[in-house]
């Protein structure tokens, strides 16, 4: 068997429906051999998008995402992708052709050191040098990629190993010395905690991204009921606690609701989950919830009092750390009765959520996403892209289940919603998919229009027209006397003209109504579908807390 | 408080390790003082031993980074009062008359090295010890003037029975 049936035959053992690739010189027998394969591929425009296709993938479906490109500057051009996914620990598998072994180091055409420069952006990373390798090296990469905290790995295949021939064995055996045992939740642990958080008076829940990674929504609200906690996310936890539920406080952070990011000073005992303490989530760190006992509970030991310091910590995934807590708590908590902590809740609550806009305009980013809110499934899925669309999306779109808002929390990737949409679509065919976009990000990947379209995975793109780089644009006007540099990006392209010209549907609103209707439109027709909607470009993303500042100093 | 740590870790002896974990030095920004590598008990397998400067917690997230490398098998802080630590250092003085020649010779005597190698205008004099005590060395004898100065690195493996391998 041929190095690239290998290849593809051990894809299809890891189960892989679609990978998201262009090809090029390097990699031509594996595309070659994916013609007999079931396996779906989808061509991309751009090797980027492809890799953010893939993380979508993984981020709708808890599945490991594929991507695949060619050597050189197809292999570089994944690599943005790459990290994105790693800081947001999804589980990729990025498949990328080399010049043949003989060639390798005499800087050959079209040959770039993949390995050493995905080498930080990737938890697995392996060129095998024969056929026979190919199978274990596959396996191991999917195999490292969604273990423990996911992330992605990478494949370099030399051509001359596509090309080879050799018996070979496909085997579930991992050869690697290196890995390290799961932790598991320490029993004594446990108990310490579940002791505090029985004892807390003021209980706060801060959850992250890696609920959602451990799937564990279900076990959180049931202990938030349990301690009658309230519970706001980071932008990457959002989704895994229903933004509509009495407890749910929204997000914390510099963008963070003005309630959450008040209320949560004011916890006795602050529990976070699968949650990095990231800078934009904790404000000035030495002044987050300097009063709080602060409990921890991630599975990356790293990530232990990394950034903040900690009362107490439990190593371990968060579903068996939950199942235990909650266990342990059952007893302690049966009669837990309303305090003066749950009114205090509810009153902020309902401040929160009676506020009224003023504003007279007719299309502002929080009645659009309010709008799109109403008018969804609750099941939809949404992405974002980066900037003032991201923030106004986690502030005013109440998300409802996990994995249905995808966004790039760590890297802050412009141009990642859009084909990441494309990606969740392919492995959720059955939800909407909505990316939440801005004009100067959409327009960095515009053209995965011509892979939604013609692949046939329709989405829609809402795009938040302000005709500018909007975030950098609010941060000049805040903090740099309004001296606007390199930030005006002009009324071109037309979004309608460009979708039409993909062969996609543009409808540009001009009212709430309008609005309302294109949405509709879209969700019935299942066709690719770019809305523009034009907002006021001096509009900001409030409120805001700047860097350097505590979640208490909030602007606006 | 910042002090010197001493990380043991065994690692795949294989091409390219070597650049991983280093990019992770690198990229987490840890201060490096040394590092020591070569191969360990079993031919694939190195033994690296690191150095750093920083606290307690710099400490333990250099040995959680480095576990978290999958070339990587095992990494453990050593504590130096129960470990073994040499750095070997081969240093050439320049010794151009007897009398220089007869100082050298002198502090080599005090500090148990061996001159391994002299020449018409140098001595090169090989020293095994701790840091603190090739560092005395090189600054006592500096004045005869240093011509060149190699350093291995501090090597360690725990004192006594108890080990860092691979089937424990
Ligand atoms: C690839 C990339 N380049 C630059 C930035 C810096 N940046 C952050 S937000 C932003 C503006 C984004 O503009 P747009 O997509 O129109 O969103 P808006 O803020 O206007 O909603 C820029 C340039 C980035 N995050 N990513
Ligand atoms: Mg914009």
């Amino acid at each position: 068997m041929s190095g690239a049936k290998a290849l593809v035959k051990a894809l299809e053992r890891e189960k892989v429906e679609t990978i998201f690739g262009l090809p090029g010189g390097a990699i031509i027998p594996v595309y070659d051999a994916l013609l007999d394969s079931n396996i779906r591929h989808v061509l991309v425009r751009h090797e980027q998008s492809a890799a953010h296709m893939a993380d979508g993938y993984a981020r709708a479906s808890g599945k490991t995402g594929v991507c695949m490109a060619t050597s050189g500057p197809g292999a570089t051009n994944l690599v943005t992708g790459l990290v994105t996914g790693q800081l947001d620990s999804s589980p990729m598998v990025a498949i990328t052709g080399q010049v043949s072994t003989p060639q390798i180091g005499l800087d050959a055409f079209q040959e770039a050191d993949i390995i050493s420069i995905a080498s930080p952006a990737t938890k697995y990373n392996h060129q095998p040098r024969s056929v026979e390798e190919i199978p274990p090296t596959v396996r191991e990469a999917f195999f490292i990629a969604s273990l423990g905290r996911p992330g992605p790995a990478l494949i370099d295949l030399p051509k001359d190993v596509q090309v080879d021939t050799a018996e070979v064995e496909f085997s579930d055996k991992i050869r690697i010395r290196g890995i390290k045992p799961i932790p598991t939740p320490d029993n004594t642990q446990i108990g310490r905690v579940a002791e505090m958080l029985s004892e807390a008076e003021k209980p706060f829940i801060l959850a992250g991204g890696g609920v959602i990674v451990a799937n564990a929504s279900h076990q959180l609200q049931n202990l938030a009921e349990l301690l009658l906690a309230p519970v706001a996310t980071s932008l990457m936890g959002k989704g895994v606690f229903p933004e509509n539920h009495p407890l749910s406080m929204g997000m914390i952070g510099m963008h963070g609701s003005k309630e959450a990011n008040q209320i949560i000073y004011d916890a006795d005992v602050l529990l976070a989950i699968g949650c990095r303490f990231s800078d934009r989530t904790t404000g000035k760190l030495d002044e987050f919830c300097p009063a709080a006992k602060v409990i921890q509970i991630d599975i990356d030991s790293t990530e232990i009092g990394k950034n903040k310091c900690i009362d107490a910590a439990i190593v371990s995934d968060a579903a068996p750390a939950l199942n235990m807590l909650n266990k342990a708590l059952v007893k302690k908590l049966k009669h837990k009765k309303k305090t003066s902590w749950s009114k205090k809740i509810k009153e902020i609550k309902e401040i929160s959520e009676n506020k009224i806009e003023n504003s007279g305009k007719e299309l502002t980013p929080p009645k659009i996403l309010r709008e799109l809110r109403r008018l969804i499934p609750d099941k939809s899925i949404v992405t974002t892209e980066v900037g003032q669309n991201q923030m106004w999306a986690s502030l005013y779109f109440k998300a409802l289940r996990p994995r249905t808002f995808i966004t790039s929390g760590g890297f802050g990737c412009m141009g990642y919603g859009f084909p990441a949409a494309i990606g969740a679509k392919a492995a959720r065919p059955d939800l909407p998919v909505f990316d939440i976009a801005g004009d100067g990000s959409f327009i960095m990947t515009e053209n995965s229009l011509a892979t939604s379209v013609l692949e046939k995975i329709p989405v829609t793109v809402v795009i938040l027209n302000n005709r500018m780089l909007g975030m950098v644009a609010q941060w000049q006007r805040l903090f740099f006397n309004r001296r606007y540099s390199a930030v005006q990006l002009g009324n071109v392209p037309d979004f309608v003209k460009l979708a039409e010209s993909y062969g996609a549907q543009g409808i540009r609103v001009g009212s709430i109504l309008e609005f309302s209707k294109a949405i509709k439109t879209s969700l019935k027709e299942e066709v690719t579908t770019v809305i523009d909607v034009p907002i006021d470009p001096e509009e900001n993303v409030l409120p805001m807390v700047p860097v350097g500042y505590s979640l208490k100093e909030v602007i606006g | 408080m910042t002090k010197t740590y001493i990380i043991s870790a065994l690692v795949e002896h294989k091409p390219g390790v070597l650049y991983k974990i280093s990019n992770m030095f690198w990229r987490r920004g840890f201060n490096i003082e040394s590092v020591a590598i070569g191969t360990a008990e079993q031919e694939d397998l190195a033994r690296i031993t690191i150095t750093i400067e920083g606290d307690e917690k710099d400490a333990e997230q250099f040995v959680g980074h480095l576990e978290k490398l999958i070339d990587v098998l095992k990494a453990t802080r050593l504590d130096p009062k129960k470990a073994v630590i040499r750095e070997l250092a081969l240093v050439k003085l320049k010794a151009k008359d007897a009398k220089m020649r007869s100082d050298i010779f002198h502090y080599v005597d005090v500090f148990r090295g061996r001159i391994v190698d002299v020449s018409p205008e140098t001595a090169t004099v090989e020293i095994v010890g701790s840091k603190d005590k090739i560092d005395a060395f090189i600054s006592l004898t500096k004045s005869f003037g240093l011509v060149e100065v190699a350093r291995t690195g501090e090597t360690a493996l725990i004192r006594g029975p108890e080990s860092v391998r691979l089937d424990e």
